[in-house]
């Protein structure tokens, strides 16, 4: 072969990767959410599905409007994966049987307001889909609390009509969560041993009143096993904030089952499962040291039982994760790994100070 | 590990799951018959280059001494195989800007005739002085790719009273095997050559370090250093870069190298596997520094394998040697982790060089870098517990001196961070461009200041010249009217008060 011929690029080491790119990331975590989800369409019927549908439509609508408007390459962009992601996750925080604008207007807000008017991936300051989500609940209250009890799934044409609102949602079929039952029946005077919660006697299975995807608490535990195997996110944010959560609620329980929910609730419903393993994690929005990510997720978890103990909303997951979002810069500021041969205040390590 | 590392998690570096050393490392060492043409550069090392001692059209043997060492780092340069020098001046260098640096061209005569070398029987009746004597004049340099010299690094240990070598035979970067080559054929060269440095060096033991995807090596080292229990052989975990001085000297003895200190401030010297054979050549046989193990591999190498070639071989004879299968989309002197991309082949190789990667399209990726997104990856990969992320954000927000307080200057260029990024961001490419700028502003700063210091060394000299002439001049008058005066005593015949004064 003649070498004198050779065409070369020069380029700067290292001249391998690991093979390994934004959209493989996000991908892994889509296959993670498949298991909850799957289950979600079975237990909720396919209004759950027209809306998750729906919801990642809308979030991708978003992004590429923004994209074109900044005059950057849209489809390289949205084949990240990104803002299919961030609809699937505002989807399954969703009511399964919410309205199709309720997907719409979220999956919308999620990546124009929530993530490109930060700057696109990488940017923005908090959790899109969690921020999406607050300002539905905010917004639109009554929707965002019109929980399904899980039965009879409508067909997939009568389910495409309920999500459209041309269908009425049967009475008989409403209710409240769990954790919004146990705050209005304490509104009132009733305390938790006495209220009585129908349907919602706790089911292992996640055949539970709750949002699109929340309520299967195993699957979404199985999807984010399998994220830490794959290595796409570490043990530190997850294990942390289930802490963060289990240590109080067990404390008060013990101090005063009647005031406070067990720990097991605290730990199996609403969002907690998924804030842990999916929403906290999310790499923009988290510290990018090991130690921070230790007070990143004591503080969800903590943040999440002050607020649901305490707080006007039954559910604290979402608020939680974006008040810690807000401290990220400062978490990461602060707290960064000891530069190997320094102290960790940045000072080289004295000689006399050998370690053994 | 304290609680803090438990919690926070060990596990620098990255595990390529390929390295990539295999079939090459398991092919016998073969010898590139000499080629028609030899370039050999006048700095293959750190510090100053050599001075060239012989002209155009000087006939040349093997081992000769063909330019000398200028100033106190530097290595003497001696030529591979007999010939005629055919020109002095300048040929590529191995460096992706192809830039041109100077070299003695030899034409080879296929004669081989060599000058005779003189043999040491005993080299532990030499002074340590005698044996960093011999080490220099042999041109040794790190063979690990740093080309330190080796002989002020051995006064620098001695200077250090460093109590243990660390022997380096990690060769953690993927493709390369040529240390895991001299290990498995030249095991007793090695020990020996080690058993003659902590001599030289006054240490009492030596620690080598060896990954444990070598076991064939480990085996044969073991074998050598069985009589010498002084000499230690250290499986350690294969990870990239455990061949980093301060990487290997943490994991063999739990210290740590001060921020901006060397390895003999601790007492320790670390030193190549093929470094410490090149030493044993040297003082035992008299034997220069002319030829090496070269890894000649990739995806593009038809009979990839390890070939003891002559320093100072085109990159093209090599390749040519190991035959080539296809075309390669990119050449790499050294490794793929911190090796440099060439221009071209007719490159020649210097001392440092222990591979020549010929990488398939297929085998380097070229993605466009994405926007960072803050997955942490960089965060954990990078051995200096350094923050990637941060460091790249602050120099394109053009901050290099946030960067600098970062720990810049501790980067090792080990490309782990680069290496594990998803969005495969340029980042070993940014932390050396803000450290040559970084340099280059201190220089800069420098040369201002000795600027303003010139400028003001000569203000002071025209002020003290300006002063000089009005106090000369005051003298002069002073004698003048001193003069004056005794003239005008002496024509008055009268005595005077007080003339002088
Ligand atoms: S920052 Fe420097 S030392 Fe750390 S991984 Fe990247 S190249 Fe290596
Ligand atoms: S590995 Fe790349 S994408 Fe991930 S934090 Fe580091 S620089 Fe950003």
């Amino acid at each position: 072969m003649n070498t004198q011929a050779i065409s070369l690029q020069t380029m700067a080491s290292p001249h391998a990767r690991a093979a390994n790119s934004v959209s493989v990331v996000m991908l892994k975590v889509m296959a993670a959410l498949v298991p909850a989800t799957a289950y979600a369409f079975y237990l909720f019927g396919s209004p759950a599905f027209w809306l998750w549908a729906i919801t990642i439509a809308a979030s991708m609508a978003g992004e590429a409007a923004c994209l074109r408007l900044a005059g950057k390459p849209v489809k390289a962009v949205l084949y990240d994966g990104s803002a299919i992601l961030t609809g699937w996750l505002l989807a399954v925080s969703l009511p399964p049987w919410a309205p199709w604008w309720i997907g719409v207007v979220g999956g919308l807000f999620a990546t124009t307001l929530g993530k490109q008017a930060f700057g696109g991936i990488g940017n923005n300051l908090f959790n899109p889909a969690m921020i999406a989500r607050i300002m539905l609940l905010v917004s639109f209250p009554v929707q965002m609390t019109h929980w399904v009890v899980p039965a009879g799934a409508p067909s997939l044409f009568d389910g495409l009509r309920i999500t459209l609102g041309q269908m009425p949602v049967p009475d008989a079929m409403t209710s409240a969560s769990l954790l919004g039952w146990a705050k209005t029946d304490m509104a009132r005077g009733i305390d938790l041993l006495h209220t009585h919660l129908p349907g919602h006697v706790f089911d292992w299975n996640g055949a539970r009143v709750g949002s699109l995807g929340e309520t299967s608490v195993w699957l979404i535990a199985l999807g984010g096993v399998a994220l830490l195997y794959m290595r796409v996110i570490s043990w530190h944010i997850p294990v942390t904030m289930l802490i963060g959560l289990a240590v109080p609620a067990a404390l008060g329980h013990a101090a005063d089952p009647a005031r406070f929910m067990d720990m097991s609730t605290h730990l199996l419903s609403g969002g907690a499962m998924l804030g842990a393993f999916f929403i906290a994690t999310d790499y923009v929005t988290s510290p990018s040291s090991r130690a921070g990510q230790i007070i990143f997720g004591l503080g969800c978890g903590l943040l999440t039982w002050v607020i649901r103990t305490y707080g006007g909303y039954p559910e604290g997951v979402a608020f939680a994760v974006l008040l810690m979002n807000a401290l990220t810069p400062a978490i990461d500021r602060l707290i960064k790994p000891r530069v190997y041969g320094r102290t960790m205040g940045g000072k080289p390590i004295s000689l006399k100070g050998e370690t053994k | 590990m304290g609680i803090r590392e438990l919690l926070t998690g060990v596990g620098w570096g990255v595990h390529p799951h390929d390295d990539h050393k295999r079939p090459a490392a398991d092919v016998p060492l073969r010898v590139m018959p000499t080629p028609a043409k030899l370039c050999i550069p006048l700095l293959q090392h750190v510090g100053a280059p050599a001075k060239p001692l012989v002209a155009v059209g000087d006939r040349v043997l093997r081992g000769q001494l063909i330019a000398a060492a200028q100033g106190n780092v530097s290595a003497p340069v001696h030529a591979p195989t007999s010939g005629r020098v055919a020109a002095i001046g300048e040929v590529t260098a191995p460096h992706p800007s192809g830039l041109p640096f100077a070299a003695i061209t030899i034409e080879t005569d296929g004669l081989d005739e060599s000058v005779s070398f003189k043999t040491v029987e005993d080299p532990f009746s030499l002074t340590p002085d005698e044996i960093s004597q011999r080490i220099a004049e042999a041109g040794i340099v790190g063979l690990g790719g740093a080309t330190f010299p080796s002989a002020p690094k051995a006064q620098l240990g001695r200077k250090h009273s460093v109590h243990t070598l660390i022997i380096n035979g990690g060769e953690c970067e993927p493709y390369l095997s040529s240390d895991d080559s001299i290990m498995r054929e030249r095991a007793d060269d090695v020990i020996d050559g080690v058993r003659i440095l902590m001599h030289a060096v006054g240490a009492s033991k030596a620690k080598v370090g060896i990954e444990d995807n070598k076991p064939e090596a480990i085996a044969a080292m073991r074998k050598a250093a069985q009589d010498f229990a002084q000499i230690e052989i250290c499986p350690v975990p294969a990870r990239y870069p455990m061949g980093s001085d301060r990487q290997l000297v943490q994991v063999l003895t739990g210290k740590e190298v001060p921020s901006g200190a060397r390895t003999a401030t601790i007492g320790l010297l670390v030193n190549n596997v093929s470094t410490c054979a090149a030493i044993h050549h040297a003082v035992r046989h008299g034997e220069p520094l002319y030829r090496r193990i070269v890894t000649v591999n990739g995806g593009a190498v038809a009979q990839p394998g390890n070939v003891l070639a002559p320093i100072g071989v085109l990159v093209e004879d090599l390749l040519a040697f190991a035959g080539l299968k296809s075309e390669p989309a990119r050449l790499v002197m050294g490794g793929p982790m911190m090796g440099v991309a060439l221009p071209h082949a007719q490159v020649p190789t210097v001392k440092g060089c222990g591979g020549i990667l010929a990488l398939t399209a297929e085998e380097i990726t070229v993605v466009p870098p994405s926007p960072c997104i803050r997955c942490g990856s960089c965060v954990k990969a990078c051995p200096m517990g350094l923050v990637p992320l941060e460091l790249s954000a602050q120099i394109h927000a053009g901050d290099y001196d946030t960067a600098d307080a970062m720990g810049l200057d501790d980067c090792l260029a080990c490309g782990c961070c680069a290496y594990v990024c998803p969005s495969q961001m340029p980042l070993v490419q940014t932390f050396s461009h803000a450290k040559g700028e970084i340099w280059r502003r201190a220089q800069q700063k420098k040369r201002s200041e000795f600027t303003k210091q010139l400028a003001q060394a000569r203000q002071e000299r025209l002020e003290r010249e300006a002063r000089e002439r009005v106090e000369a001049a005051a003298r002069r008058k002073a004698q003048r009217a001193a003069q004056q005066a005794a003239a005008a005593a002496a024509d008055n015949n009268t005595p005077s008060e007080g003339a002088g004064a």
